[in-house]
């Protein structure tokens, strides 16, 4: 009995070895654009989901009153035409006439209605309502005009519309509760199919009143590994694919078939110190580590010098010169001399955490951190977690500093009242606030001459890197590779992938 | 009472442990589905919010309402519905489990078809330069971790030969064998190079064993054949110990390889209980750690049963 089954089970095995070498397949071509990204979406509600990853897909289906183009500059997407009273206590969209969802009904004045009536609903849970609280009431005077009463003037509300967390979904759609479980937009591309980390298919929009998409549709591979990914391009399995390592994405260029795209993004990568728990409380000792911290070296250490050192405004427009900010040159004379002062001649201990693998580098940037922070006495303990249980932490404020990669927004204010005004939601992250901060925000949130809010927000700047809540370390880039067949994609600081609607394959 | 039907009485209540252990486990992780959502986005929830997102997801009662709820469930045959796929559990777990199932197939295919003929070779060569050969491809084998194989061999066939199997999208053997053999090899020959090993090791050794015994040395007197003493009489006996260590790695295979899913992009059931953990899905995760303690308990019991089958002096539920 023995016998029998050992000899004819190894044949067997032999035969099936054989038969599984010959199936190695070359991909072949078709009119979709083939592209893999490592993360996939987590959801498919535009005014719940926050991650990027469900961000880059949404932001192909749904569609918001306005968009950012490559420069930031808000640009029609629903609305044709926009404007503030003078009081900026009212803003009025007119929409256009061609719109449509993706089943053929027109998009109306109801529609945005009903969308920024969900998205204010505390029920709805939407993340990003906190940005939409000055609307007081919302009128349709006729189908294609839509009339925002604000209860204060509120200048940076244009641009907080200006993302996918204020998409215009359908009121019929709201009213049925369908919204999350299907995706009906009126974006260039239609969701076919879905296997959550996994897949998926979207075909183009003929109907799409933003004009002619250049591809069929856009076949999405989740693969979670980045060398993979690579690997993948390499043999040509895919047309375009998104690289978060920016070690992976150094080695694309080395690929004679492959193009890099390196475009500057909005988010900053931070040391947040936690001003409520000793001795950080002190400000000498937060200026201290401030000016002990080469931020060059980090960047060049962490991230290949992949990237540029940033001041806390990253936004094209109102990014300065970080030279005239306080310690952005490493003083480690300076820096004793204020630990002196404060009292912590020899230093101190403290626990930084930093989630795994989130951003990639975050674990290289801790330790360097922790080696440039040694120089000056400061011993610091790295806590690497899982990023959930470092959201967790995080937003207890359950750290004595953290290593972050914080998400930027094309207004200063939207960016940073969360953090830095007495009531903003995150206060309780940031654990600073003065007067200061607080005036200047106020100001900045009114003022609508851009020349004067540009001042305002430098004023911010330079005071909130002096008092040193954190340290701003630098921004990255975000990353798109693609096969030189393709062509046309325009990137943007927001990582947008709206630009695949202009994409050719040739 | 039979030894089957009492092994078959155990199975609900390892079930219930592994349900309780599993269900208090991933409450007690910081973070929940909200912030795995959210991320840091969710400090910017009011408290009513909050609490909106807590009753969708479910985790708004207290733990053990929610424990009793998910019981009742499962007696019915409901594992819950996962809150990131939108679907029931169990029908995610089956859209699953053919790959994992092939795949674990298949590297065990590998893995003796290496390991088992490399094993009697080098035990008919105690101590000569071509079992010390084998001993040394054993452990390399044993001790490179599968991501690192999974790599190189990722980027040996890509950037050496431009070819990579299809990533991303399973294809069913059934759809298409060839396409789906094609994407499947790899990771088999990934997983299986390890086990190759072990397997070489423990048949070695068990054949060094079983070739001193009387019963060879007897046979071997007589004049039957050298080929025909180690395949008849020998191989039956040392396959014994092979059979418990294919027996335990193939359980821990059905519970899907999470590392070597992740590098070839395979939709298998150790990258949905990773992505469960990670997206804090409680349904998702419970579901399918019951499902792989189920599928671990079986495998186990089949193995006793494939002892009597090679060794009819084994009696299972007798005496001891």
């Amino acid at each position: 009995m023995g016998r029998h089954f050992s000899t004819k089970f190894l044949s067997g095995l032999a035969l099936a070895v054989t038969l599984g070498a010959a199936g190695i397949a070359v991909p072949a071509s078709a009119a979709s654009l083939k592209m893999a990204w490592k993360q996939d979406a987590t959801g498919l509600d535009p005014h719940k989901q926050t991650a990027f990853s469900s961000i880059r897909l949404l932001e192909l289906i749904y569609e918001p009153l306005v968009r950012f183009d490559k420069n930031l500059t808000i640009v029609p997407a629903l609305a044709t035409s926009w404007e503030f009273a003078p009081d900026a206590k009212q803003l009025t969209f007119k929409l256009n006439p061609a719109a449509k969802f993706q089943d053929g009904k027109p998009v109306t004045a109801a529609d945005v209605k009903a969308s920024f009536e969900r998205i204010l609903d505390e029920k709805t849970a939407a993340a990003a309502r906190a940005n939409y609280l000055s609307i007081a009431s919302i009128e349709t005077p006729d189908d294609k005009t839509v009339v925002f009463k604000l209860s204060q003037p509120d200048v940076p509300l244009l641009a907080a519309m200006a993302s996918i967390n204020a998409s215009i979904v359908p009121a019929a759609e709201i009213a049925a509760g369908t919204i999350g479980t299907k995706a009906l937009g009126s974006g260039p591309f239609k969701l076919d199919n879905w296997v959550p980390n996994s897949k998926e298919t979207l075909s183009a929009n003929k109907d799409w009143a933003g004009g002619k998409v250049g591809i069929d549709g856009i076949d999405i591979s989740v693969l979670p590994d980045e060398t993979a990914i690579l690997a993948a391009l390499r043999t040509k399995q895919v047309d375009f694919a998104l690289i978060n390592d920016p070690l992976v994405a150094t080695l694309v260029p080395k690929e004679t078939s492959l193009v890099l795209n390196r475009t500057p993004v909005l988010a900053y990568h931070v040391l947040q110190m936690n001003p409520s728990r000793k001795p950080m409380d002190n400000l000498a000792v937060r200026q201290a580590i401030s000016c002990a911290i080469d931020r060059q070296d980090v960047l060049d250490t962490a991230s290949v010098g992949e990237g540029r050192v940033t001041g806390p405004l990253t936004m094209p427009g109102y990014t300065s010169d970080t030279s005239t900010l306080f310690c952005y040159k490493k003083d480690i004379a300076k820096a004793k001399k204020l630990m002196a002062d404060a009292g912590f001649a020899n230093g101190f201990s403290a626990t930084v955490i930093a989630a795994n693998g989130e951003p990639a580098t975050a674990a290289a940037e801790a330790q360097v951190i922790q080696s440039q922070l040694a120089e000056i006495g400061v011993k610091l303990n790295i806590k690497m977690m899982e990023l959930n249980v470092y959201v967790d932490a995080w937003l207890k404020g359950d750290f004595d500093m953290a290593v972050a990669l914080n998400g930027g927004r094309a207004d200063p204010y939207p960016m940073y009242n969360r953090y830095w005004t007495k009531t903003g939601n995150l206060q309780k992250v940031a654990n600073y606030s003065d007067d200061t901060l607080d005036s200047l925000m106020q100001k900045g949130r009114v003022e609508t001459d851009p020349a004067k809010r540009k001042i305002i927000f430098a004023d911010f700047e330079k005071h909130i890197v002096e008092m040193a809540p954190w340290v701003w370390l630098y921004t990255s880039y975000n990353y798109t590779a693609q096969q030189k067949t393709v062509s046309g994609f325009e990137p943007t600081p927001e990582g947008s992938l709206f630009g695949l609607t202009k994409v050719k394959l040739n | 009472m039979s030894y089957l039907a009492r092994r078959l009485l155990t199975f609900p209540l390892v079930m219930l442990g592994v349900s309780i252990l599993v269900f208090v486990a991933i409450r007690m992780v910081p973070g929940d589905a909200i912030t795995a959502m959210l991320g840091t986005e969710a400090g910017l929830l009011t408290s009513a919010q909050r609490a909106a997102l807590a009753a969708y997801f479910g985790i708004d009662q207290p733990i053990l309402v929610q424990y009793w709820k998910w019981l009742l469930g499962v007696f019915q045959g409901d594992l819950g519905i996962s809150v990131t796929h939108g679907k029931p559990v169990l029908s995610i777990i089956l859209e699953r489990f053919p790959l994992t199932l092939q795949l674990a197939l298949m590297s065990m295919c590998v893995a003796l078809a290496v390991g088992l003929p490399a094993g009697i070779f080098a035990a008919t060569r105690n101590e000569k330069l071509s079992d010390l050969g084998v001993r040394i491809f054993a452990m390399i084998g044993q001790s490179t971790p599968n991501f690192v194989v999974g790599l190189l061999l990722i980027y040996a066939l890509s950037a050496g030969f431009g070819v990579l199997p299809t990533m991303g999208e399973f294809t069913p053997f059934l759809t298409d064998p060839l396409r789906n053999l094609g994407q499947m090899i790899l990771p088999a020959v990934t997983l299986g190079f390890a086990f190759a090993a072990s397997v070489t090791r423990i048949s070695r050794s068990a054949m060094l064993d079983v070739l001193s015994d009387d019963y060879v040395r007897t046979a071997r007197s007589k004049g039957v054949p050298k080929m025909s003493v180690i395949w008849r009489h020998a191989l039956p006996n040392a396959l014994i110990p092979v059979v418990t260590l294919s027996g335990v790695e193939f359980g821990y295979l059905l519970g899907g390889a999470v590392l070597v899913e992740q590098i070839y992009a395979l939709p298998g059931l150790g990258r949905l209980v990773l992505e469960a953990i990670l997206q804090r899905d409680y349904a998702l995760v419970q579901g399918c750690v019951l499902f792989i303690a189920f599928n671990f308990l079986v495998v186990n019991l089949l193995v006793d049963l494939l002892y009597v089958t090679l060794d009819p002096r084994i009696r299972l539920g007798e005496g001891g």
